[in-house]
């Protein structure tokens, strides 16, 4: 009887849980997309120095950890593969599962640590210094203020980073393809691009601004929802890491399940 | 002047509070406030530590939803108004947090244009004038371009009354003006009250348990304990109250120890009593 009302808590907190997020997303999307045609400003300015850094400075930490991740995808299937001497397939094995899942999800994941816990800190620090308080006061909608510009830039610079984290991907596989299996780096490059169909590209791109609308509210989510002291931003801040790779591993589940009964008609 | 704010004091009042009830989930907080702030006049919130004098002031500016009762200001009640309506009464109030509460990642000229930028469509260069003439009148001219982390504490409060200012409001909510200040920073800042008061007849309402900085600045007080209002009047009549709990606290009396062993038991179990009504 008390596991019952145990599980049964435990489920309500995550729906009421999963309520707030998309509550949060919600008003952030209408801020983005609708408000502006009402009159209310689109806070371009923050969203571009956001996007700068949740962007543009994640740059060289991605890069090098998916050139990684593409020559680790490139060792793993030729070890496979040169059972059957078909180590020619190394460079699709590699852009196939790049595009379609490790570049979305690495990207994420790094996202995740940069910014994700970035969010929730700067905001969750700002409450406890009533600085959310003042804006309130001021008349000024947090989720408007704060939460837009993060929104924006996120849904933005997520499939830019991602497209980006497959070229490098397909690079990584290539340094072992050149050295190993007999590709030059021109031959390595035409057969990853012969390999891929556009809907490999473009599905994981939309997952990719699916994690980025994942990673955005729940770090925001997080944030507004810290207590009072300062430890209480720590606290949110790893709540947001862990809740957000939890989140966007469902979120990738949904969208690859979803897509494999696409194509499957 | 005396005669002046009296007789304004008799004509109106600027925000009325009728049986105010604030919980916090299954604790009630303020248990039926009644009082009335003339306009023109300066307020002050007496009251210790977790008497709920902040949470009234957080419930005056809408930060907090009161469970019951009702809050009239400018002749709306904001216990019943949806957030637009209070958002247009909003930019008519000004509020200064206890510890500031400047945007760290702005400037303090950024700050204090911030309300002007959002809900005004002035131009810059007049925005950039009233700025100028804000951070005057608190003392921080030439203060624009410092980050609010290279201010001291007493000049963090300057620039949050300065930003409370931007929009000329017509009511200022001050928290706990001298928490954290040393004594003569603290008096720098009751003298900006006053000037405040002196130069714009503003109505301000001042929570505060600095005993006399409320002397100084007050022209009525109300002193709140454990949700409740206590008592009520002038600077004068407070001084002269005879009420134990109004002695206790303008004396500076400690809580009275319990030595009975019955009293003290009395005492755990009504404690325990109190979240289930």
């Amino acid at each position: 009887m008390e596991l019952a009302t145990q599980i049964g808590e435990t489920v309500t907190d995550g729906l009421a849980y999963l309520g707030g997020l998309a509550s949060l997303g919600t008003r952030a999307a209408y801020f983005t997309f609708v408000a502006p045609f009402q009159g209310k400003q689109l806070r371009l300015q923050r969203a571009v120095s956001q996007a700068m850094q949740t962007g543009v400075r994640a740059l060289p930490i991605l890069s090098l950890i998916t050139f990684f991740i593409g020559l680790i995808l490139a060792l793993q299937s030729a070890y496979e593969l040169r059972k059957f001497g078909a180590m020619n397939y190394v460079a699709s094995a590699v852009a196939i599962s790049m595009t379609r899942e490790l570049g979305p999800l690495i990207t994420a994941i790094v996202v995740i640590g940069r910014s994700g816990s970035a969010f929730a800190a700067e905001i969750g620090t700002m409450k406890v210094t009533e600085e959310i308080d003042a804006l309130e006061t001021m008349a000024i909608d947090p989720v408007h203020f704060l939460v837009m510009p993060k929104f924006l830039a996120m849904i933005v610079m997520l499939p830019c980073l991602t497209i980006w984290a497959n070229a490098m991907g397909v690079l990584g596989g290539g340094l072992f393809g050149v050295a190993q299996a007999d590709f030059t780096w021109w031959r390595y490059i035409q057969a990853s691009l012969d390999a891929l169909f556009l809907r490999d590209i473009v599905t994981g791109l939309i997952k990719s601004v699916m994690f980025g609308i994942t990673i955005t509210a729940v770090g925001c989510y997080e944030g507004l929802a810290t207590g009072a002291g300062a430890e209480q931003v720590g606290r949110a801040t790893t709540r947001a890491v862990v809740v957000s790779i939890f989140m966007v591993i469902l979120v990738d589940l949904v969208f690859t399940a979803l897509f494999f009964f696409i194509s499957a008609r | 002047m005396e005669q002046i704010s009296s007789a304004a004091m008799e004509s109106e009042a600027m925000i009325s509070l009728r049986n105010l009830r604030v919980s916090y989930g299954e604790r009630e907080i303020l248990h039926g406030i009644n009082f009335e702030v003339m306009r023109g006049e300066t307020l002050v919130i007496l009251g210790g530590s977790g008497s709920g004098k902040s949470t009234l002031l957080r419930t005056l500016v809408g930060l907090e939803r009161p469970s019951s009762g009702e809050i009239w200001l400018k002749g709306r009640n904001i216990a019943a108004i949806s957030r637009a309506e209070m958002d247009e009464i909003r930019k008519k109030i000004g509020m200064s947090f206890q510890g500031g509460a400047l945007f760290g990642s702005m400037t303090v000229g950024e700050n204090v244009a911030l309300p002007l930028r959002e809900h005004t469509k002035l131009e810059d260069p007049t925005i950039e004038i009233i700025l100028r003439l804000k951070l005057d009148q608190v003392g921080l001219s030439g203060f624009e371009n410092y980050m609010p982390s290279q201010l001291s504490g007493g000049m963090k409060k300057r620039a949050a009354v300065a930003r409370a200012l931007a929009m000329d409001p017509e009511i200022l909510f001050f928290d706990e003006p001298s928490a954290g200040l040393d004594p003569i920073i603290a008096a720098g800042v009751d003298e900006l009250i006053l000037e405040l008061k002196k130069a714009f007849h503003m109505t301000i309402i001042v929570v505060t348990h600095e005993l006399a900085s409320a002397f100084l600045i007050a022209d009525r007080m109300v002193l709140i304990d454990k949700g409740n209002v206590v008592a009520i009047g002038s600077t004068a009549e407070m001084r002269a109250s005879t009420q134990p709990r109004v002695r206790q606290f303008l004396d500076r009396i400690a809580e009275p120890e319990v030595s009975q062993e019955l009293d003290y038991l009395q005492m755990l179990t009504e404690e325990n009593r109190r979240p289930g009504r």
